[in-house]
């Protein structure tokens, strides 16, 4: 899709003036951009940089202390900021997904991998056992796991398949927004190539937008349509992807740029 | 034995009463949901019905005639050991026959004979939270009961079906009450769920380590949660009573020699025996046993 007919979509998310505080210190400030529907964004930058703080003030984790968060709901523009617990948690089963970067945040580790991928399905309804566990065992397959795993627990699951089964624990509701925190953070570089793999096809196939947290500049390359640079809580650049990278602009960038190792 | 007239009535003192008559009061008026009270040290240890016997307490009035059951039957030390605190304390009347209480205490199951409007049934309630064991978070579980986010008990009853090809809990069934709150039913036999809603007593739950109170107002809806393809079936030993031959009361198994020989009984004794003296006997059972 072109970036013109992008221009006239409505944006999916738009952000403006975000701002997060930790007593005196700045966790992001003056955040702001729209993201439109399909599009992936990648935020990087350094340890602490605020990049998980605003991520978290997006899905609803944090409470931002400014700005507003439009999100382009069912019911037509709302402000997830001000909206009410209730809704936004309904919006985060529904409509969001979210990847932790350890997966053991993600997933119950004393429920089998059927269960995991089950539990927002019965969150929002499914009270159907079959389809239940037909759902799962697809999406198990989706991501590479074999369907007779449906019933191991995630502790018996190597740490790829691990981040896999999030994955698919948080796509089977059909989301149209993925924050993923470091996605493949943890994982040794083959498993990280099949997951980025595994990712782009499946952002492309259901259309997903998504916003990825990570320091991983390979990861961006390969996912993001657009980047954005961050450095002491704010954002110091922001453009598409190959533009960022290959012609940084702020000296942050710069620097960030030329620190990646080349084999 | 200590001087009678030391003890306010029913043990407890008024203005304690009257804290839990409030927590009575607002859990009936919001049925299934968990209200907390300020639980007192009771003279017995946590776990054997502390929070039952402080709800009776503030229950009780010196006309009530009480009934004490224990996993159904009237003799077992807790039943006896309770209902002569009450003796001691209230001097009240004590009953074994369910029609004829005013007040039943239970530790887990409802009596067989069905109960009446007036009667009020007391639960002893050991973890009053039908989400702890999925969310140990007592904030988080709070949370979940204000939103209604109630997927997490499918998710446990969705493990029992693919580890056991069934669902395979079979007690502290958990139900939802009037379409909004899931409740913990204390651990009573699911068998015993159906007769959770629509009851005409009073039912009331009472937890005193966990410090909570609930309730369900009479005739109040409690469906057991199940799924479509797998619906819950309220489930008992496929056997009839050996003493009495009842063939749809809840059964104990009773293990009689070293040689693996064993019997079913009723697990509610006033029933059995008020069968038996009614003149039902069992292939067990002798006709000269009287209730």
């Amino acid at each position: 899709m072109s970036i013109l007919a992008k221009m006239k979509m409505q944006p999916l998310l738009s952000v403006r003036d975000l701002a997060k505080f930790y007593g005196g210190r700045i966790g992001c400030a003056d955040v702001g951009f729209d993201l439109y529907p399909g599009e992936v964004l990648g935020i990087v930058g350094e340890s602490g940089s605020g990049k998980s703080t605003l991520l978290s003030c997006l899905a609803g984790h944090l409470a931002p202390d400014r700005g507003e968060v439009i999100f382009d709901t069912k019911e037509g523009l709302r402000d997830t900021v001000l909206m009410a617990e209730a809704a936004r948690r309904r919006l985060a089963r529904t409509d969001w997904a979210y990847v932790h970067q350890n997966p053991r945040d993600g997933l119950r580790m004393g429920v089998s991998a059927g269960g995991n991928v089950g539990e927002r399905l019965m969150a929002v309804g499914a009270r159907h056992y079959g389809q239940i566990r037909d759902a799962a065992v697809d999406w198990l397959g989706r991501v590479e796991i074999a369907a007779d795993r449906v019933d191991d627990r995630p502790s018996a699951f190597s740490g790829g398949m691990q981040q896999r089964l999030q994955i698919a624990r948080n796509l089977v509701t059909g989301p149209r927004l993925v924050f993923m925190d470091e996605p493949t953070g943890g994982l040794d570089v083959s498993v990280q190539a099949r997951l980025l793999d595994l990712l782009r096809g499946l952002v492309r196939e259901m259309g997903l937008s998504a916003i990825i947290v990570t320091h991983d500049l390979a990861v961006v390359r390969l996912l993001a349509d657009r980047l954005m640079v961050m450095k002491g809580g704010y954002v110091v650049e922001q453009g598409l992807t190959d533009q960022v990278l290959d012609d940084p602009q702020h000296e942050y960038t710069q620097l960030l740029v030329s620190s990646v190792l080349q084999v | 034995m200590t001087d009678q007239t030391a003890y306010n009535f029913a043990y407890l003192d008024e203005q304690t009463k009257r804290m839990i008559r409030r927590a009575i009061l607002k859990g009936v008026a919001i049925p299934g949901y968990q209200v907390p009270f300020a639980s007192r040290e009771m003279p017995m240890p946590y776990g054997w019905g502390t929070g039952g016997v402080q709800v009776t307490s503030a229950c009780l009035v010196p006309e009530d005639r009480l009934k004490v059951i224990d996993q159904g039957a009237d003799d077992t030390t807790n039943a006896v050991s309770i209902r002569r605190f009450f003796q001691r304390t209230a001097g009240i009347e004590v009953t074994e026959a369910t029609a004829d209480a005013t007040v039943i205490q239970t530790r887990h199951r409802i009596p067989e004979t069905p109960l009446t409007e007036g009667q009020i049934l007391v639960y002893q309630v050991p973890i009053p939270e039908p989400l702890r064991f999925l969310e140990p978070r007592e904030t988080e579980t709070r949370k979940m009961h204000e939103l209604e986010d109630y997927g997490l008990m499918h998710v446990k009853l969705y493990e029992d079906i693919s580890r056991h090809g069934q669902i395979a809990t079979a007690y502290d069934y958990p139900v939802k009450v009037e379409g909004r709150y899931v409740m913990d039913p204390s651990p009573i036999p699911k068998f015993d769920n159906p007769k959770l809603g629509g009851n005409a007593a009073i039912q009331l739950f009472g937890a005193g380590r966990e410090q909570r109170i609930y309730a369900l107002p009479p005739y109040t809806q409690a469906i057991s949660l199940d799924f479509d393809d797998y619906p819950f079936t309220a489930s008992k030993a496929d056997h009839a009573c050996d003493l009495c031959g009842a063939p749809d009361s809840y059964l104990d198994e009773v293990i009689t020699d070293d040689q693996g020989s064993r019997m079913f009984v009723c697990s509610d004794t006033d029933f059995c025996g008020s069968r038996r003296a009614a003149g039902h006997i069992g292939p067990m059972g002798t006709p000269s046993a009287g209730g």
